[in-house]
């Protein structure tokens, strides 16, 4: 950091600087939907300047990019393949999405580092070098196996159960353990090839060990997890290679993958170490126990699609608490037309979205956005939830844990200090169900016992149709 | 401990600051587009992948190289289309269909 730079390095480095404050103000950007856009843009010019700077070096006095037809084929496969996952991927399947391309972003940075243990040859790696090296290819491998196996349970094609067994924390912790003792070892003998691959193959290892135990449900914390890994490898592979810009980008992706790791466990009630270790199990075997089991106490009230209607006819206010169901199967339209003949009506209609609502943050807000709801009617939890008690009509739509009143008074209750939406306050509580045994949950509800709910049964799609078909007459 | 190392750590934290600051300010709303933009930020190894695939350090190191240039890539040009694509769906009252 003492030596004087070339005329064409202090170029270079002035561009990532540029890079980096472009980076910043393009997140600063996206904290307000009206210059979100300007801020990906912003971001892009950023992207632009730390690539053609870093060709620049490699052309420089330096020389160090000596061949070009690979990282051109490369580039232009890469842009390929970006462009379709960018443009043609479904806005249900957002989550999927983010999890491959952490693995891709894991891949990336857990290839380098072994491109360079091999560069610098082991043995002429400062300290600095080769711990970090280590840490990025053991986070880089973790990262990348770990979205895989995230990516695999969001498709479908591992049980989203979490697999659980004995010694499993202890395993995960000896692993851990041994990772870093390993990278220790390299610090002291960085000629250690064998340890070397040792921490990228338990780095591979981890990722798979670490993910299996988590749930289906636990997918949105996961999912920021490993945003958060995916921005310290970044950041280790700044630090190996003294590249500023890396270790910025590192530092704002690593961090905002934790902040909204936690907002999401908080909004679960649940602590980080809850999530990473233990209670995954304990949740779905209760689940497993109440399976089944016929609902005991009185009998819900089911209405027919015409007396809903005419509770809708007559509401003033209406509040839709949407769930993950209703986005599956693509009901979100159906209720955006619902939502304009009330309003034609005089009916002053608004979404409540529960921080946890999807799979992933804020993922019904995109999801309602795709159907045309104006963003200025969604309203977060916190800011509607007083709301409810003045509303004539609260319509829940696939949606079942989050408005379960169980969360703020049975202390037995799985999901017992969970923040909820208080869809029990309202005048009438509407909810549209396909039937009337326990949901993919299998937590009973007693909101749909209560005597002001009114079930209607049935797709929700359908019955929204009908709803609205109703409300024209 | 080296200066290099000090230096990095300043950088480091200095940023986790600053995007705390400015993550935190992010509504719910636009938490799954700063997702998407952030693994696009982070596709900002690929500067690290251009110097492992450029270098004239053998065809295993060219060819991992080329592979970390290709994943980066996919995160750069895929993350910035899809947060762009979600964010023109946002739309307030009264904005065109």
């Amino acid at each position: 950091m003492t030596a004087t730079l070339s005329l064409t390095e202090t170029f270079v480095q002035l561009l990532y600087l540029v890079a980096s404050i472009l980076f910043v103000l393009g997140l600063k950007d996206l904290g307000d939907a009206q210059t979100a856009r300007r801020g990906v843009l912003l971001a892009e010019l950023g992207m632009v300047a730390a690539v053609a700077g870093t060709l620049l070096y490699g052309v420089g006095v330096t020389h160090v990019i000596v061949r070009w037809e690979w990282i051109v084929v490369a580039l232009l496969i890469g842009s390929a393949v970006g462009t379709g996952m960018g443009l043609w991927i479904p806005m249900t399947k957002m989550p999927e999405r983010i999890a491959l391309s952490h693995a891709f972003g894991g891949l990336a940075v857990g290839l380098v580092g072994v491109v360079e243990y091999l560069q610098h040859g082991g043995p002429q790696m400062t300290t600095l070098q080769i711990s970090a090296t280590g840490l990025e290819v053991a986070l880089g491998a973790l990262t990348f196996t770990g979205s895989l196996m995230a990516f695999g349970k969001l498709q479908g094609f591992i049980t989203g159960r979490p697999v659980t067994y004995p010694g499993q924390n202890l395993t995960n912790m000896l692993m851990i353990v041994g990772t870093l003792g390993l990278i220790g070892l390299l610090v002291y003998s960085p000629g250690s090839a064998w340890a070397f691959y040792l921490v990228a193959a338990l780095g591979v290892l981890l990722g798979v060990l670490l993910v299996l135990p988590i749930g289906g449900a636990d997918m949105p914390v996961v999912i920021c997890l490993l945003n958060s890994y995916a921005g310290l490898a970044a950041a280790a592979t700044g630090f190996a290679l003294g590249n500023n810009v890396l270790i910025i980008c590192g530092a704002l992706d690593g961090f905002s993958g934790f902040l909204l790791g936690m907002m999401m466990s908080k909004a679960m009630n649940r602590s980080f170490s809850n999530v990473l270790f233990g209670a995954f199990g304990a949740v779905p075997e209760a689940k497993a126990v109440t399976e089944g089991a016929q609902p005991s106490g009185p009998a819900p009230n089911v209405g027919s699609v015409e007396e809903a209607a005419e509770v809708l006819r007559a509401a003033r206010s209406v509040i839709v608490v949407p769930g993950y169901g209703m986005a599956v199967s693509q009901a979100q339209h159906a209720v955006r037309d619902l939502a304009n003949v009330l309003q034609a009506n005089g009916c002053d209609v608004r979404y409540a979205i529960h921080p946890v609502a999807g799979r992933m943050p804020g993922h019904m807000n995109v999801l309602l956005a795709e159907a045309n709801v104006p963003y200025d009617h969604l309203f977060d939890l916190d800011v509607i939830n007083d709301d409810f008690t003045a509303t004539d009509v609260a319509l829940v739509v696939g949606a079942n844990d989050v408005v379960n009143p169980a969360a703020r008074s049975n202390q037995s209750s799985p999901i017992y200090g969970m923040p909820i939406l208080s869809a029990d306050l309202a005048k009438t509580c509407v909810v549209l169900k396909r039937s009337l045994n326990a949901g993919f949950a299998g937590i009973e509800n007693e909101l749909f016992v209560r005597s002001n709910t009114m079930m209607v049964l049935g797709d929700a799609k359908k019955t929204l149709m009908q709803f609205t078909s109703a409300l024209k007459e | 401990m080296s200066l290099t190392l000090i230096f990095g750590l300043y950088v480091f934290f200095l940023a986790a600051f600053t995007g705390y600051q400015v993550i935190s300010k992010v509504p719910h709303l636009l938490h799954t587009p700063l997702m998407a933009f952030t693994n696009a930020i982070s596709g900002i190894s690929l500067v690290g992948s251009l110097l492992a695939a450029g270098g004239h350090y053998g065809t295993v190191s060219t060819v991992l190289g080329a592979v970390a240039v290709l994943a980066a890539t996919i995160n750069v040009v895929g993350g910035f289309l899809i947060t762009d694509r979600m964010l023109r769906m946002f739309k307030k009252k009264g904005g065109a269909r």
